[in-house]
């Protein structure tokens, strides 16, 4: 499938914001699931904008603006072919060992809870953990109802496992916690989904994880669709929770109240015209 | 237990009773003394200190009060021939724990070598993989450490714990000294002491060697705080004054174009090294914790390009896990050739399943830790501790053992110290501060001694009530 995506984050302060220091993840891979035929990433405003690759071998990019923004935007757009892959990640680069996606930080932590959930429903992570990590992703999205409203990006695992309520990102985080909590590495996704409903203007990206499943390598669950990914998932940027991973990490000084608005639109390419000059 | 301790005056506990040749003016010294006199030097001893403003606040008490550190006015001797010894197992210490940390966080040998295992490493949140295989000035990663030691008998010394994150407690080993000296000029008349107030010298000398080798001009240094509400804010202020470098907060620095500026009142000035005492997960907001708000953001890049070096380096904090400590005998040996001039405390791994069983089993007779814990916060002393703290553990232990170690019981030296009673023995450790530079490793002899000023008492830790004393290093 060849996927089109035009995401476009702005910023609106009540004054003008100094300062302002960004970290973008936001430029997608090669891998065997899908291939970037084009990609530009625009800043609004004149600023220093330098490439880095993080300790996960995401593509970053440190973004400063030369002078004081009170109202700027960070856009995104491209084309990606991607294949279906039956959910196996290959082809990606890989800078950190296994273990790494063992460890439990602020936004994965499992309580009780969360531990016997995983237990329960993950019962035969040692003979069969494909068969478990399938069983725990529907049961989250059984259990878990969509809500934009209770959560927000600094919400954990266990805050959304107890209000049973979250968004992707949530949902997410649950996963891992519960992979974790069965011995096997997990890590978090962020990226874009092709909805097959034909519904192109979403609201924001996307996020699912990936487990290390023995004998198999990388497998991705997208408990927020209850589906292994597809040709519908292109996949930005990983890391050990949504912090690691995040689109967006800024800081600023000054600029008073902030308003954000995303735009994003995830269409299938052949649709438009290909408007690069 | 206390009473088979090993004191380092009278000698008792190590066989040979009797006064040991270092303490034999003192010994004399303190039976010379009418007994309303230490009273007096006390209680100016607290003038003193509360002239100079030190104060030390208190974690998990209701209030943040501020309160006096506790000082004990008779001093700690250790013989040249001790401090020599110390000094030469510190140095050793010291050079392995810089060559694991750049190992760690470059080609990974040890690693491969199986001197320690993946896991302890990767799944370590102190192992910081944002700084893996940059290039850091010099290569050096613990520019002050504070290596605690503790003695058992005349001749043995353990090292209990490493501290290579921002150790503190140097102001004190300063303070003690100049306070000692204007009480107890007579005493110093009748020893020779070895000097520590070359200390803030010898800490510039080390910060100035490792700036960024693209800085041709005087490197300029400076001190970041979390501010005045942390407890060692006294300690920052004091260090910064004595270097004769500004004290800086987060929002005293900038950056602009991975460049570390201050703002000062002739306008930025550009920063080269950082001798920052907050920890990793607040030192960046963009890529440690988001809600930092005692971090620079943008720091982390300008060190990731090599434009400012941060003493002590990013990630250090995995080798003060207590975990990781039990390595160190192999780590010594792995990277310096020669087997480890300083022991290692007998520690028991309670990840390893025989060695938790044990731990349950002999719970009442051990110490146990928790592998990332600091200050003596969440450790039990197995022969102090009542029923129900001894359920608590075993239970902790059950659930999450690899969170945990043990050790025996140390029974730590004792030396004189005056308290409500009179002059008694009370149980001590010692924290020596070592420098590493891009030219050398300086220590200054001796360190910070702590006393368990409670009688029994084994946690030294100044946020559990222990005091300090002066430790004077004998050279003659």
């Amino acid at each position: 499938m060849r996927i089109r995506i035009s995401h476009q984050t702005r910023y609106i302060y009540e004054s003008p914001a100094r300062s302002v220091l960004q970290i973008l993840r936001l430029t997608p891979r090669d891998s065997e699931s899908q291939h970037i035929l084009w990609w530009r990433l625009e800043p609004s405003v004149e600023g220093r904008l330098k490439p880095f690759e993080d300790a996960f071998g995401n593509l970053c990019h440190d973004f400063a603006p030369d002078h004081p923004v009170e109202d700027f935007t960070i856009a995104v757009i491209g084309d990606v072919e991607t294949h279906d892959t039956a959910g196996m990640v290959r082809g990606t680069v890989e800078r950190v060992p296994d273990p790494v996606f063992l460890r439990e930080t602020p936004l994965t932590a499992a309580d009780d809870a969360i531990r016997t959930f995983a237990s329960e429903h993950g019962r035969h992570a040692d003979r069969d953990p494909l068969g478990a990590l399938h069983a725990v992703m529907s049961a989250i999205h059984r259990t878990i109802a969509f809500d934009t409203d209770p959560t927000d990006a600094a919400t954990t695992a266990t805050q959304a496992f107890s209000l049973g309520r979250g968004v992707c990102q949530d949902l997410t985080h649950i996963f891992i916690a519960c992979a974790r909590h069965l011995g096997i590495p997990a890590r978090y996704v962020s990226g874009y989904f092709h909805r097959a409903d034909g519904v192109a203007d979403q609201e924001a990206g996307h996020a699912w994880a990936e487990a290390k499943v023995p004998h198999l390598g990388w497998i991705g669950f997208d408990p927020a669709n209850s589906i292994s990914t597809t040709e519908a998932h292109v996949r930005v940027a990983i890391g050990l929770d949504y912090l690691g991973a995040a689109p967006i990490r800024g800081s600023r000084r000054g600029g008073g109240g902030e308003k954000l608005d995303v735009r994003l639109r995830v269409d299938t390419a052949r649709r438009q015209v290909q408007t690069q000059s | 237990m206390a009473g088979a301790a090993f004191d380092e005056m009278n000698g008792s506990g190590s066989g040979t009773d009797g006064v040991r040749p270092p303490y034999e003016a003192l010994s004399a010294w303190l039976k010379q003394q009418p007994p309303e006199f230490f009273n007096t030097r006390r209680s100016q001893a607290e003038l003193f200190f509360r002239r100079i403003g030190i104060t030390f606040a208190v974690y998990g008490e209701n209030e943040t009060s501020e309160r006096l550190i506790p000082f004990d006015i008779i001093p700690r001797l250790l013989t040249k021939a001790e401090w020599s010894f110390l000094e030469r197992g510190l140095k050793q210490r010291v050079a392995a724990l810089n060559a694991f940390l750049k190992d760690i966080y470059g080609p990974q040998e040890c690693i491969r070598a199986g001197i320690i295992p993946a896991d302890l490493v990767y799944r370590n949140p102190h192992y910081r993989l944002e700084v893996k295989d940059i290039p850091i000035p010099h290569d050096i990663y613990v520019h002050v450490a504070g290596i605690d030691i503790v003695r058992v008998g005349p001749n043995e010394f353990y090292v209990l714990e490493d501290n290579a994150r921002t150790p503190s407690g140097v102001s004190y080993m300063l303070e003690n000294r100049e306070v000692m000296m204007r009480l107890f000029p007579e005493l110093f008349a009748r020893h020779h002491v070895a000097p520590v107030e070359n200390y803030p010298d010898a800490l510039l000398a080390t910060l100035r060697s490792v700036a960024p080798e693209s800085v041709a001009r005087d490197p300029v240094v400076a001190l970041l705080t979390p501010g005045r509400y942390n407890s060692a804010f006294y300690e920052h202020s004091f260090l910064a004054d004595k270097l004769g470098v500004e004290l800086v907060e987060a929002s005293d620095l900038f950056v602009k174009d991975e460049r570390v500026y201050m703002r000062t009142t002739q306008g930025p000035t550009r920063v080269d090294v950082i001798y920052r005492r907050i920890d990793d997960d607040f030192l960046d907001p963009l890529v440690f914790r988001p809600d930092s708000i005692l971090g620079v953001p943008g720091i982390m890049g300008a060190y990731r390009a090599g434009n400012v070096t941060l003493a002590n380096a990013v990630g250090t904090g995995i080798s003060d896990d207590k975990a990781v400590y039990t390595y160190m005998p192999e780590i010594v040996r792995f990277f310096t050739g020669e087997d480890a001039i300083l022991k290692n405390v007998p520690t028991w791994r309670c990840r390893e399943p025989e060695a938790l069983s044990h731990v349950l089993a002999h719970l009442s007779e051990l110490v146990v830790k928790e592998v990332n814990g600091s200050g003596g916060y969440g450790m039990l002393v197995g022969p102090h501790a009542s029923k129900r703290e001894l359920d608590e553990f075993t239970r902790k232990l059950k659930h999450n053992p690899e969170n945990f170690i043990a050790q025996p019981t140390l029974s730590l030296s004792t030396c004189p110290t005056f308290v409500a009673s009179g002059v008694a023995p009370r149980h001590v450790d010692l924290r020596p501060f070592v420098l590493s530079g891009a030219d050398e490793i300086r220590i200054v002899p001796g360190g910070l001694t702590r006393v368990a000023l409670k009688e029994g008492s084994l946690v030294v830790n100044s946020s559990q009530g222990g005091g300090t004393k002066d430790t004077w290093v004998l050279d003659g």
